[in-house]
């Protein structure tokens, strides 16, 4: 029967069932484990170090997964928990129906109080999956709860599961991996360096800026004593740097942290070097100094020693705030819409009354960053203004991305006419070069390892989400398909790849990301057929020249 | 003719008209007796860009600078000179939700072409309307009118002719003025045993059958409420009729579109409900669903807020909220998915009606044959059962479709039954692509037609009225002209696959979205979609092409012999749409 309550999001549905990466290990794959564990049934102390020797954490029987959408049909089977997954297998004769989730993908482990047919074990998974079981005896649902709770944090980096992921790929393979992707190829693509802009090696080391690649562009005329003078009057000594070059008009994004200007601070070289920038497009005579806080923001953080750019040191630019909200209200906003989207099927009945779209403030930030994306490709196209985002946000500049790159698509994506491929590529580029290098601190917004949970935040998921919405507006405007961007979802959260872990270039090479784990990139690549939009053409009228999207209300889902 | 006593200006130079999706153009506008025209005059040619018919137009507004209050008593010499100096803009609020700006010079003019306007949109009489006078080139009025009838329906379905028959107890409306001629009942039921229901029933509307389930042999049938009255009547020739639907099997479900409440109220007033204990073996459910005047304001607040430009998300979403009509789409859906559910599962025969019987009970019925009848999913077979379930039943369009969202006029019978109808298709045919043989264009097509039509389909209530003004003799068929093969290449879903399942739509308030396709039609967002669709479309017959050329004399199925990324396409397109 075509079943379709709850469409597709509903676990139960899918005959598949993979919803962490694949097994690994070997002894993971096939049917192996199933009678190996059958009698290895002990527990083990949980010592950070030997987290890999147990294999096999738990095994628990009868236990039953509920559905999510009709309690009625709730499958029993055996719970296993390895070092990696947790792994639910159905115990019907004839079908082998599993359910493998990885443990970095948990997001929250619920006891729930027991009740004649057993104890209640609620799952969240940070890819919104929410899993029921039902244990038969208390006891052994605690133990679950605890191992869980314990697998789903680690506390070292060691013990994450790009670590321990070995597919069947041999080193010189794994290498070239890595090499798929050069972030500074897309510079030469921008058409860099050129009489303007020059590559600067000021960074090598991560001395300047320990957060910042280190490979940089900066005006020609910056000399290194303005470049340094100016990182110490930045938050975390992100000076401004180029990240997107307009070939056909000269127009720049350039990046930052706020300044430390605290109540009347100036610094000389911080003011040349915008002057710089502004000398940088020869076909504009003034700038513009996006600041993505709401002004409100900016003014308190003045009395931490940090503020933003007084207008009257600096010429010939302006000065504009945006107003996207910081990374706390953006976690609020989310967790309110996972409890909306958990309520609103326990309570299904109630909900008929009128309120569908029941999601209101997770819609209401995307909304933001869209609109002044469209500013700025505007002023791009047509300014000729090179803009500038001041940024804020103390340690790193979140929202300021937030807003940067997908303003920096519609020129892309659009201005490549070119061969196929190399506009699939670019997304990954676009991440790897202003998420990752840029660092934007993937462990600690995500959560990989346990931390401060005040600095986790999905803005990464924002970002994911705003690509999501133009594609909904520009169905034939992206070669890429949603699948593309759930995948990539998880994969910022799972761990399976190396490449988002760390939070910055410095901590990633200091890990040794590229020597001992895999690389995301080169799996989407080889599995691309997945998540090509078929409506794609380079020749289609959505995909020529600058998207525009629009930012009234009702075009957002 | 006398609809030039209404047009005082016919002919007006130079007018600017501004519309969504184009750039603002300059040229002439005229208007004649069912339309009104613009032609660029830029573009040389004076190729038409420009062709409404006036009875798509909901409301007008006008403003007029210079105004007459400003000139003294003494200026009269000036007066006509300001007069002629002044321009008007007219706003035009069309009932497919499209808004036209026309910056008119003059001001007696600009007056005059509102006049008209505002005329000849709302003519009363039907038989002056544009479909009697519609004549396109290469089809003759004697083609047939049409797509089913009862009389069709019952010799198409073999299955029913030993426990149905076909009774023409109304061939002169006597019975039931709003049933065709010919309806479909038990066969143990008599003619007399009918007359004396439908004297039983409001407005005459007794039980007649609407589907047969092939599967199971279970039937819906429809009508309007019972007149038990406040003292509790009861009608044996109705109980009979009942009984000998059910005949053999143990029990069957009366879905009452109204709530517990509302019926007992109805009793009231004359109507009411078949109660437990004249009606043993049939069970009551009771689904309350809105009605007439809260519809109708429904839709007017939603589309209040599609065109609020206002960058505001809170206020988008409290204003889409307000309106409620998602969750009447949700109501309508799950109503139909219950009443589906009777007939498909549980194998019991249903009865629905609410209080007249041609609005909700239609709906759902409509909507219950989509989920579980394969044929009705395919595009013959939905134009067929619109024929027979709103125009034949006797929906009363006329009054129902006299205005939409924009109207200033009080609200009479409005209800956008009907678009809700084709809104919750749409919910339908965006939870399964593949299911529905018709695409989204069609629908769009109908929601327009339903309002404003070439054709005479949709014009009256009842196949009486129909029947007394020659309709089908004088006017063109809608179902018969969207199946022409241009239209049917446009108007079919190039993802098509048949199945013999039932679909049943989810009906969560996560599942359910806005039609943007409609309430957001005159978009540019919309557009883009309309292209995906396009492209789609072009694909599949791409594909379709090439697999034919690859094995021309075999009789492959198609997906055999596609690249393989058809597979990619049809699981994409699912998540595009």
């Amino acid at each position: 029967m075509t079943t379709a309550d709850s469409a597709g999001v509903c676990p139960s549905s899918q005959a598949v069932k993979y919803h962490g990466p694949a097994p690994t290990e070997p002894w993971l794959q096939g049917r192996l484990y199933r009678d190996a564990f059958r009698d290895r049934r002990k527990r083990l102390v949980a010592q950070p170090q030997s987290i890999f020797l147990f294999l096999l954490w738990l095994q628990v029987e009868n236990v039953r997964l509920l559905d999510r959408v009709s309690p009625r049909r709730s499958r029993v089977g055996t719970l296993y928990l390895t070092a990696t997954h947790t792994i639910f297998v159905e115990n019907e004769a004839g079908v082998r129906n599993e359910t493998w989730v990885l443990h970095s993908l948990v997001f929250s482990v619920e006891m729930q109080a027991a009740s004649a047919s057993g104890c209640s074990l609620l799952v969240r998974c940070k890819n919104f999956q929410v899993l029921h079981f039902v244990v038969p005896r208390e006891r052994e649902c605690h133990d679950v709860h605890l191992s869980l709770q314990r697998l789903s944090q680690p506390e070292r980096c060691e013990e994450l599961y790009c670590f321990s992921y070995k597919p069947n790929v041999d080193e010189a393979e794994r290498r070239q991996e890595w090499d798929f992707l050069d972030p500074k190829a897309d510079y030469s693509r921008m058409g860099l360096p050129n009489s303007l802009w020059k590559f600067s090696p000021i960074n090598q080391h991560y001395k300047v800026s320990d957060t910042y690649p280190a490979d940089l562009f900066v005006p020609q005329s910056a000399t290194p004593p303005v470049i340094v003078g100016s990182s110490k009057f930045r938050s975390r000594g992100r000076f401004p740097t180029l990240s997107y070059y307009s070939k056909e008009n000269h127009a720049a994004i350039c990046r930052s942290s706020q300044p430390l200007s605290g109540f009347s601070a100036r610094c000389l070289e911080d003011e040349q070097m915008l002057e710089a920038i502004l000398r940088s497009n020869p076909r504009s005579d003034f700038m513009y100094v996006v600041d993505t806080r709401p002004k409100l923001n900016a003014i308190a953080n003045r009395a931490a020693g940090k503020g933003y750019e007084n207008e009257d040191n600096y010429s010939d630019v302006k000065f504009q705030f945006i107003g996207i909200e910081n990374i706390h209200v953006m976690r609020n906003s989310q967790q309110k819409m996972l409890e909306a989207q958990g309520n609103s099927f326990k309570e299904k009945e109630k909900t008929g009354d009128g309120n569908c779209p029941s999601e209101p403030d997770s819609l209401a930030p995307p909304d933001c960053p869209l609109q002044c994306i469209l500013d700025h490709a505007t002023f791009l196209r047509f300014g000729h203004i090179p803009v500038f985002f001041g940024t804020l946000e103390p340690p790193t500049s979140d929202r300021y991305k937030s807003v940067k790159p997908v303003a920096e698509i519609p020129p892309t994506v659009a201005s490549q006419s070119g061969s196929v491929p190399e506009i699939y590529i670019y997304i990954y580029v676009l991440i790897e070069k202003d998420w990752l290098s840029f660092g934007h601190k993937f462990s600690h917004r995500c959560n990989h390892l346990v931390g401060d949970p005040k600095e986790v935040s999905p803005v990464m998921d924002q970002f994911l989400e705003c690509v999501w919405q133009l594609m909904e507006q520009f169905p034939c405007a992206f070669e890429f398909n949603a699948r593309f961007l759930i995948t990539i979802h998880s994969h910022v959260y799972s761990c399976q790849y190396g490449n988002f872990i760390g939070n910055n270039q410095r901590e990633r090479v200091e890990l040794g990301l590229r020597e001992r784990t895999h690389s995301l990139w080169s799996y989407l690549w080889k599995n691309q057929t997945d998540y090509i939009n078929p409506l794609y053409r380079p020749d289609h009228s959505q995909t020529q020249g600058l998207l525009r999207p629009s930012t009234a209300p009702y075009c957002f889902k | 003719m006398e609809f030039s006593e209404h047009i005082k200006t016919a002919n007006v130079e130079d007018v600017v008209l501004r519309q969504p999706l184009h750039p603002p153009s300059r040229g002439t506008l005229c208007i004649t007796g069912h339309h009104l025209l613009f032609s660029d005059r830029e573009q040389g040619s004076g190729r038409k860009v420009l062709l409404l018919l006036l009875r798509n137009v909901d409301a007008i507004e006008k403003s007029v600078e210079n105004l007459l209050a400003h000139s003294g008593p003494f200026c009269t010499e000036g007066l006509s000179q300001r007069m002629s100096g002044s321009s008007g803009t007219i706003t035009i609020k069309c009932k497919d939700l499209r808004v036209l700006h026309l910056d008119i010079p003059g001001m007696e003019q600009s007056l005059n072409i509102a006049r008209s306007i505002e005329t000849l949109s709302c003519l009363d009489g039907v038989s002056e309307m544009y479909p009697f006078f519609y004549r396109p080139s290469g089809v003759g009025l004697q083609d047939q009118w049409g797509l089913s009838s009862p009389e069709k329906h019952y010799s198409q379905m073999r299955e029913l002719h030993d426990r149905w028959r076909l009774s023409t107890v109304n061939r002169d409306y006597r019975v039931c003025p709003s049933y065709p001629p010919a309806v479909i009942v038990p066969k143990h039921a008599g003619d007399d045993v009918l007359e004396k229901a439908a004297k039983f029933r409001q407005g005459g509307r007794f039980p007649v059958l609407c589907y047969y389930h092939r599967k199971n042999g279970m039937v819906i049938m429809r009508s309007s409420q019972p007149l038990t009255g406040a003292n509790g009547k009861r009608c044996m020739e109705d109980e009979h009729l009942l009984r000998a639907v059910i005949d053999g099997s143990d029990r069957g479900f009366v879905i009452d579109t109204r709530s517990g409440q509302q019926a007992l109220q109805a009793r009231m007033t004359g109507g009411g409900f078949e109660s437990k204990s004249c009606y043993s073996s049939w069970k009551r459910l009771h689904r309350q669903m809105e009605r007439g005047k809260a519809l109708q304001e429904s839709l007017i607040k939603l589309v209040e807020a599609c065109g609020d430009q206002s960058h505001n998300m809170d206020r988008w979403l409290s204003k889409l909220e307000n309106s409620k009509w998602l969750s009447h789409v949700q109501t309508a859906l799950s109503t139909a998915g219950l009443l589906a559910e009777c007939v498909e599962r549980d194998g019991h025969s249903v009865l629905v009606h609410g209080s007249e019987g041609t609005d909700s009970t239609l709906l759902i019925s409509t909507l219950a044959q989509l989920i579980m009848d394969p044929w009705a999913r395919t595009l013959e077979g939905f134009l067929a059962l619109l024929e027979r379930e709103w125009v034949q039943a006797g929906h009363p369009f006329r009054q129902r479709c006299a205005h939409s969202a924009y109207s200033h006029a009080r609200l009479q019978q409005e209800s956008p039954v009907f678009l809700l109808l084709l809104d919750c298709v749409w919910q339908l045919w965006r939870q399964f692509p593949l299911a529905l043989g018709f695409s989204e264009a069609l629908l769009l097509r109908l929601a327009t037609e339903a309002y404003a039509s070439d054709y005479g389909t949709f014009l009256c209530s009842s196949h009486q009225e129909r029947c007394a003004l020659g309709v089908t003799d004088n006017t063109h068929c809608l179902f018969r002209a969207l199946l022409r093969p241009r239209e049917r290449d446009c108007y079919s879903n190039p993802l098509y696959e048949p199945t013999e399942l039932a679909i049943w739509p989810s009906v969560h308030p996560q599942a359910l979205q806005l039609w943007r396709g409609f309430f957001l039609r005159w978009t540019p967002q919309a557009r883009h979609l309309e292209e995906a669709q396009e492209e789609i479309r072009n694909m599949v017959t791409e594909w379709g092409k090439l697999a034919l050329s690859r094995c021309p004399e075999s009789t492959q199925r198609r997906e055999d012999v596609q690249p393989e990324h058809v597979e990619h396409l049809r699981r994409d397109t699912t998540q595009v749409q």
